[in-house]
């Protein structure tokens, strides 16, 4: 089984989000670069996949030169290898558009993703890779197995979640619940030795059209300074929640 | 320019969300000059809810297989009746799946996640969520059709009552691409995202068996609950409930968090909630710098102290 995990490199975690002083942009300076949090989970279920099944994982990331340390993370977590396609990715059509060309020569059995990258937080690409290869998708995966050329998946639900099986090949967009969060792989001295000498390759982009542009960024207005009740007196709070808040 | 949207429905019956997706609709269709037609699949509910908020055609789509949800054969479904080059969903998990196959199969930009009416409409261009919520990004779409979904609880739900027609549409969509094995719905629980009022609670809570007073409140308050990841990753809640950066992104109107730290991946998921009140027994605890009021405290006297008031005035 051949497995395609879609990784996309994002500010870390506790990064402050500061944009351009003309608003046009993101600023990139300072920021430290990981494998999105989501994408992690999709990535530790194909190298279990790979462990249980002999599968073979390759990553792929859409991007300029600066996320290859990302994508050695995630050789290092245990993927085989990895292609880099070399294109700055300026919206989710276009992000989409170069994964399913290298998904479409590879012939992937399964396409992984997480569900929406945790920068611009567009949700679109893997639903889009999935139309664009005419195969089908499970988006908010929280459970996974794969049997033969069927997967069993359990997607989240408005108010529960739902079983369903799938012919592969097909496309899983993952978040927590895909693996435990206490399975998620940290690489060690080994893997990351290891990944130094795994395949890297890099392909040109097979076009460059976009279908949205980012226009502006504004930063979120910071709060007017917090009230403080005592505990004492919760009938204060209630009563700020009551007529001043007017939320309850 | 025609406007069309997906008013989403669970096993029949119209949500929040689909009233809200179908007055954002309304919004953008009296900008255009124009009027909302709504599209739904296997409604059981009266198209008159649709309706009140602005929908003056509804297309309800019948359609024996598709009882049961595929992202791809309710794409197909929703491309075949949608001839407008508006389109608007709703951000919710089946809807914001099907519309990038929808996007893909129209050839029309989509722009997921938007807080706000458009700022313009040629070229569509709107305020939408992004970098998690510690940030607002302007999108503008290329080329002429474009599909919108709506982030839940940002546009709000208006009331705009126009008089309606409904048309059924008889389908047959081939949905065979996925099948469901098991389908758990839990009765009777707000949903996370639609919920008015949350009440969230952190590891400060010490362990799964002191929630009970956390629900206590959340009830009497007409609440969802919700918790941080922590407290998820332990096992003490379901994931489900985990908000933030990489669990759910709420926007109720009113936010309690309790024995929370409010660490920026904490925030980032809740900050646009519209009052944040915190509950902390450590003065020093950041998430103070982004709440609206505070009480420094424990929790354990706090929260069944609070209940007890809440219930006085709700009477
Ligand atoms: C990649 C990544 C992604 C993450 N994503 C998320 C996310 O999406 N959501 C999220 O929540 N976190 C996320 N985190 C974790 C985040 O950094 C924090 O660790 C987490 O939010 C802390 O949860 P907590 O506040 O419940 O626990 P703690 O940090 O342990 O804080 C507990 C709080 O409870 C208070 N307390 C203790 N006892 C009492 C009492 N009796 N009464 C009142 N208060 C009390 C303490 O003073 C403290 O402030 C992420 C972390 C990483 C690395």
């Amino acid at each position: 089984m051949k497995i395609l995990v879609c990784i996309s490199s994002v500010p870390d975690t506790t990064s402050k989000i500061n944009f351009t002083a003309d608003k046009s942009a993101f600023d990139k300076n300072g920021i430290q670069w990981v494998i999105n949090p989501l994408d992690e989970f999709a990535l530790t279920k194909a190298v279990k996949l790979q462990e249980s099944q002999g599968a073979t994982v390759t990553v792929i990331n859409v991007g300029d030169a600066g996320t290859e340390p990302v994508i050695r993370k995630a050789l290092a977590i245990g993927a085989n290898d990895a292609v880099r396609v070399n294109l700055d990715p300026k919206d989710s059509y276009s992000t989409a558009k170069e994964i399913a060309a290298v998904a479409q020569s590879g012939g992937y059995d399964l396409i992984l993703c997480g569900k929406e990258s945790i920068d611009y937080n567009g949700g679109s690409v893997p639903g889009m890779v999935a139309q664009l290869l005419n195969q089908p998708f499970v988006n908010a995966s929280v459970g996974l197995d794969v049997n033969g050329n069927e997967a069993t998946a359990v997607r989240e639900i408005e108010g529960g979640k739902e079983t369903i099986s799938v012919k592969l090949p097909a496309i899983i967009a993952g978040q927590k619940g895909l693996v435990d969060e206490k399975d998620l792989i940290i690489p060690n001295m080994r893997g990351i030795m290891s990944a130094r000498t795994k395949p890297l390759q890099v392909v040109e982009p097979a076009s460059s059209e976009v279908k949205v542009q980012g226009v502006s960024y504004d930063s979120v207005p910071p709060r007017a300074a917090v009230k403080m009740v005592s505990p004492d007196n919760l009938d204060e709070l209630v009563r700020l929640l009551h007529e001043e808040a007017k939320v309850i | 320019m025609a406007v069309f949207v997906y008013a989403e429905n669970i096993n029949g019956v119209y949500k929040k969300a689909a009233f809200e997706a179908v007055s954002y609709a309304k919004a953008v269709a009296d900008k255009a000059g124009d009027t909302v037609t709504a599209i739904s699949v296997n409604p059981t509910d009266s198209s008159d809810l649709l309706y009140k908020y602005g929908a003056s055609n509804v297309i309800n789509i019948k359609d024996e297989g598709l009882k049961n949800f595929s992202a791809k054969a309710f794409a197909q479904a929703v491309n075949e009746v949608a001839n407008g080059n508006i389109i608007v969903f709703p951000h919710t998990t089946d809807a914001s799946s099907v519309a990038p196959m929808l996007a893909i199969m129209k050839n029309y930009s989509l722009i997921t996640n938007a807080l706000e009416a458009p700022e313009s409409l040629s070229p569509f261009q709107v305020k939408r969520r992004a970098f998690s919520g510690k940030g607002f990004m302007h999108a503008k779409a290329e080329g002429n059709g474009v599909i919108v979904t709506v982030s839940q609880n940002a546009f709000g739900v208006k009331e705009n009552a126009v008089s309606g027609s409904e048309e059924v549409k008889n389908l047959s969509v081939a949905n065979d691409d996925t099948k469901v094995i098991s389908h758990e719905q839990s009765s009777g629980k707000l949903d996370l995202k639609e919920a008015e009022v949350v009440v969230s609670a952190g590891r400060g809570m010490k362990g799964p068996e002191n929630w009970g007073m956390v629900e206590d409140l959340a009830n009497v308050l007409g609440a969802a609950t919700a918790c941080s990841k922590p407290v998820s990753d332990i096992g003490w809640r379901p994931h489900t409930e985990h908000v933030g950066q990489t669990g759910k992104a709420i926007s109720p109107n009113l936010y309690i968090a309790i024995g929370i730290s409010g660490a920026i991946q904490h925030l980032a998921g809740v900050n646009s909630s519209k009052t944040i009140v915190v509950i902390n027994n450590d003065a020093e605890a950041p998430f103070f710098k982004s709440a609206d009021y505070g009480v420094v405290g424990d929790a354990f006297q706090i929260i069944p102290a609070l209940t007890e008031k809440i219930k006085a005035i709700k009477g």
